[in-house]
């Protein structure tokens, strides 16, 4: 495993390495809860909440739990602060609590929460997996805050319950329905996905033919070289998988 | 038994875990390649859903009436126990049943269809037989789902479509529109 800066780990997350739209982690809540952007803003915040508490406990105790039963002892934790979270919010915002359903305790099997108590809070000290848990639970936010507010700009012509267009603005119903959370992750994902090959097609002109000119050369840095090699290795590293 | 049937259909079509709830989508979009698999892993849930349904009623008829801040810790910890035990008898029962089910079981079990469906039996106060026919609906549709997003995708393998829009895009813009498809379910509400 590759040593990372603080700056680094309280980055990466935000947007490099963001759990939703490039790990595709915690997709349940962010497609099921962002038709509205109060309900995308609530989840966000308890998920947060949820993920920084259980990364200081868990990276605190790392010592002392059994490498064999970690995985269970992770999920212990991760529910204890969900019930803390839906007790509170169930006290705080009754409304959104209830709109919310049953998705503020299936917090608990958010992938990217367990994700990263496996990949970094169970291995690095308190302070960095802190860092680490600000960073990830940003990204999160910030991918349930785009996805709540395309959806309630289109499905109900407004954002946080403010009307944005005239009385003449027919609302795309199907956007606050569930169809519409698949759809816009799919856009979402797509125009990501078109950016980055933009990108990477502007870097890489190739008039040359192969083995010729300057990308022959060791020291071009471009996509699928270098720079985005190591990246690449740093990615797996928090990167796994989960299935939930 | 008319009201038990519409819970068994308004779970598998109406209120499709997958495309309503959007739960259990890891594996949905991770386990959907392959025909065979999606129906293993289809099997394999349905399978664990009755399971869990059973545990969940237990735990809120005898134990949670007293503790309801434990809910969530002990809907987790039973039914990732429980199924560890049944899957521990099955290996040894029927190796057969094993090889076919058994590498998905572990992966079910913190998965969130399952607890969600777990927490929608709480929330909606189901007696025992109401809870079966729910598991049994639930873990239907999963089927249902996993086996059309297979189908579709093996189709897609075939098909040409521009580099940008291949992998997640794809598959998220087809659960789209499936999901619209079953959206017309709902008029059976009526």
């Amino acid at each position: 495993m590759r040593a990372t800066t603080p700056r680094e780990d309280l980055v990466r997350g935000i947007w490099e390495e963001n759990p939703v739209l490039v790990q595709m982690l915690g997709l349940c809540p962010v497609l099921a809860v962002s038709n509205t952007v109060a309900n995308s803003l609530a989840m966000g915040v308890a998920s947060f909440f949820v993920l920084f508490c259980s990364s200081v406990i868990i990276s605190s105790l790392r010592n002392l739990i059994p490498h064999q039963v970690r995985i269970s002892t992770f999920i212990l934790i991760i529910a204890t602060f969900v019930t803390v979270a839906d007790f509170s919010l169930e006290a705080v915002v009754p409304e959104i609590h209830r709109a919310l359903g049953p998705y503020v305790p299936l917090i608990v099997c958010n992938c990217m929460i367990l994700g990263r108590q496996e990949a970094f809070a169970s291995r690095r000290p308190v302070g960095r997996s802190a860092l680490d848990a600000v960073g990830t639970g940003t990204g999160f936010l910030i991918a349930i805050l785009l996805m709540g507010t395309v959806r309630e700009l289109l499905g109900s012509g407004s954002v946080l319950g403010v009307e944005l267009f005239g009385p003449n603005f027919e609302p795309w119903i199907i956007m606050i329905l569930p169809p519409g959370g698949f759809l816009t992750i799919g856009v979402i994902l797509l125009v990501i996905a078109w950016w980055g090959e933009r990108r990477t097609a502007g870097t890489q002109p190739s008039p040359w033919p192969e083995g010729v000119g300057p990308e022959a050369m060791p020291t071009t840095v471009g996509p699928g070289t270098g720079s985005d090699g190591s990246e690449r290795t740093h990615q797996s590293e928090g990167g796994d998988r989960w299935v939930t | 038994m008319g009201d038990l049937m519409w819970i068994l259909v308004s779970a598998m079509l109406v209120n499709n875990f997958v495309f309503f709830y959007f739960l259990g989508l890891c594996p949905f979009m991770g386990v959907s390649q392959r025909m065979a698999t999606a129906l293993r892993m289809g099997m394999a849930t349905l399978f664990v859903m009755l399971i869990t349904a059973v545990s969940a009623w237990f735990l809120n008829a005898f134990i949670l009436p007293w503790a309801p801040y434990l809910r969530l810790i002990s809907f987790i910890v039973v039914i990732a126990s429980v199924v560890q035990i049944v899957e521990m008898v099955i290996k040894k029962v029927s190796p057969t049943l094993f090889r076919d089910l058994g590498i998905f079981l572990p992966l079910i079990t913190t998965n969130c269809a399952i607890l969600g469906l777990a927490i929608f039996q709480t929330l909606r106060d189901y007696a025992f037989v109401q809870s079966i026919f729910f598991a049994v609906g639930a873990g239907l549709g999963f089927t249902l789902a996993l086996v059309l997003m297979a189908s579709i995708r093996m189709e897609l393998d075939l098909a040409e479509v521009p580099s940008v829009v291949k992998g997640t895009a794809l598959v998220f813009l087809v659960a789209g529109v499936l999901s619209l498809a079953f959206m017309g379910f709902a008029g059976m509400l009526a």
